[in-house]
């Protein structure tokens, strides 16, 4: 190898002395104004005329002041939105840890909106503002397709929009929403997922049609964050139940800020209780364990942090496979500090497949320059 | 091992069991649509008495929401906690290696046969509550 040669593949080994594909960064949208030229006339006269230019879209459970919402060291200048700058997220997150790609998931308040119609328009504005503003800026990003949640018609139709673009590798869903994300309801999206190889990436975040927690409306943040965890086990235990797996054996899902250390015991509980009511879910044919290490990825920041690196070690042995995790740092939440993204348990071989090789698996249209 | 009789033919109807305690094992001997089929009456996961679940058949599907019930009368389901096992051969049908219940060699001979063979060495054996007659057959099970 002559110098050159050694040195870029010395930078592409990053931090971690492998390359790695970050699976989970969030750029933000500026503002409504920001939107604007992606919008048509009457929509861009409507937002005006009821003001919605100049509401912020924020999550309510992301705040932008809140401290999780964004490390210190990640802040913009002049209160800018954390993430809105794509040149600034390429410095932290892509040459910081030395990742060759990143999946942008945006996750904007328009998720929520009540009118199918309104959020197909802000989907398809978003998705617009990603392919120019940050795809053609960056070509080491990626990103998931934004669409209308609730309607899976017009859904399919923003999939279809962007399945020729194959710098789109994913649909982006949230965990919760207005239906179990196994209900039929939903097929249309998995159907057009599974023939364009986009997998679907269930982030956490509620559009808050129902309690964030089964047992009704929390007070505290702590509690919001905490219990996302439950949404993911009750929507992993949808779609194995549902049989979308059965229907559809191609598709894959990313489960993003799910952590994983429950997943073990989840699997256990769910193993057993099928062995006893499968008669009721016959097209479930496997124990759920074996389906969900077949088809469902989970992104490792924020990670449920076990106090010993050995725990993680064990857990990683429970959940019985080593294809199941993928690198992410979920920039810019702050959720390690430094460049402590990757956990020191993963070593060797797993670490390779959780920076590189199970990304490369799971995001099917992400092809890779040698 | 050794062949015990342990019913006669035509008293254990097709799709019901008999409950019989062999060499101080208990067993339930099942009449699968006119073939005879002898388990442990124990279940393998935590100890039900299998022979008092329900004779069902198996529910297949080939995508969700479609449902078919097959090889109705073949599966045996544990009342406690709903594993089903085939009949047949006593194997689960979640997990068919790793969980079995055990099963037994039946045979149906007639009462002559029974008689002639009937020997207090090699069996096989009559309980003494059991009197056999050479116009019957005779349900037996190899314990
Ligand atoms: S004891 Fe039979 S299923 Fe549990």
């Amino acid at each position: 190898m002559d110098t050159v040669t050694q040195q870029r593949v010395k930078a592409r080994a990053g931090i971690f002395g492998h390359p790695a594909i970050d699976c989970d960064v969030h750029p933000a949208v500026p503002s409504v104004k920001t939107l604007m030229p992606y919008f048509d006339e009457y929509w861009r006269e409507q937002f005006i005329a009821r003001g919605i230019d100049r509401l912020n879209f924020v999550m309510t459970s992301q705040p932008p002041n809140a401290p999780i919402t964004s490390r210190p060291d990640w802040r913009l200048p002049a209160g800018a939105k954390p993430g809105s700058d794509p040149a600034i997220l390429g410095k932290h997150v892509l040459d910081a840890f030395g990742s060759s790609y990143a999946i942008c998931n945006t996750i904007h308040g328009s998720l929520a909106l009540h009118s199918d119609d309104m959020a197909a328009v802000f989907a398809r504005a978003i998705n617009d503002w990603l392919a120019k503003e940050w795809l053609d800026r960056d070509p080491r990003l990626r990103a998931s397709i934004v669409i209308p949640l609730e309607n899976p018609e017009f859904a399919v139709e923003e999939i279809e929009r962007r399945a020729g673009d194959k710098r789109f590798v994913s649909v982006l869903m949230l965990v919760m929403g207005e239906q179990p994300l196994g209900r039929r309801t939903h097929w249309p999206i998995y159907k057009a997922a599974e023939k364009y190889g986009l997998p679907i990436v269930v982030h956490a975040g509620s559009t808050y049609r129902h309690a964030p927690t089964s047992i009704g409306w929390p007070s505290y943040f702590l509690e919001d964050y905490v219990n996302q965890s439950g949404a993911f086990e009750s929507q992993l235990l949808s779609l194995v139940a549902e049989g979308v797996f059965s229907k559809f054996p191609g598709i894959k899902f990313v489960f993003a800020e799910s952590g994983f250390c429950w997943l073990p015991a989840f699997m256990w509980r769910a193993n057993k209780t099928w062995r006893g009511v499968r008669m009721e879910v016959p097209w479930v044919k496997q124990y759920p364990a074996e389906i969900i290490r077949a088809h469902v990825r989970f992104t490792i920041q924020p990670i449920d942090a076990p106090p010993e690196p050995g725990d993680l070690e064990r857990i990683v042995e429970q959940i019985g496979s080593d294809d199941v995790l993928m690198f992410s740092t979920d920039y810019p939440h702050w959720q390690f500090d430094g460049t402590d993204a990757l956990p020191k348990a993963l070593t060797g071989s797993l670490a390779r497949k959780v920076l590189w090789d199970n990304a490369l698996a799971t995001y099917s249209r992400l092809e890779v320059n040698a | 091992m050794s062949w015990h009789v342990v019913a006669k033919v035509g008293e254990i109807e097709p799709g019901t069991s008999k409950v019989v305690t062999v060499r101080g094992r208990e067993l339930g001997v099942f009449n699968v649509k006119g073939d005879y089929y002898a388990l442990a009456n124990k279940c393998p996961h935590e100890g039900a008495s299998l022979c008092k679940g329900r004779i069902i058949g198996l529910a297949e599907s080939d995508e969700p929401g479609h449902y078919r019930l097959t090889r109705q009368g073949e599966l045996l389901r544990c009342p406690w906690h709903g594993w089903e096992f085939d009949i047949r051969t006593g194997q689960s049908w979640c997990d068919p290696v790793r969980t079995k219940v055990k099963a037994y060699h039946v045979k149906v001979e007639t009462g002559e046969e029974v008689e002639k063979l009937g020997d207090k060495s090699k069996g096989p054996y009559i309980a003494e509550t059991f009197s056999v007659s050479v116009k019957d057959n005779y349900i037996l099970v190899d314990v």
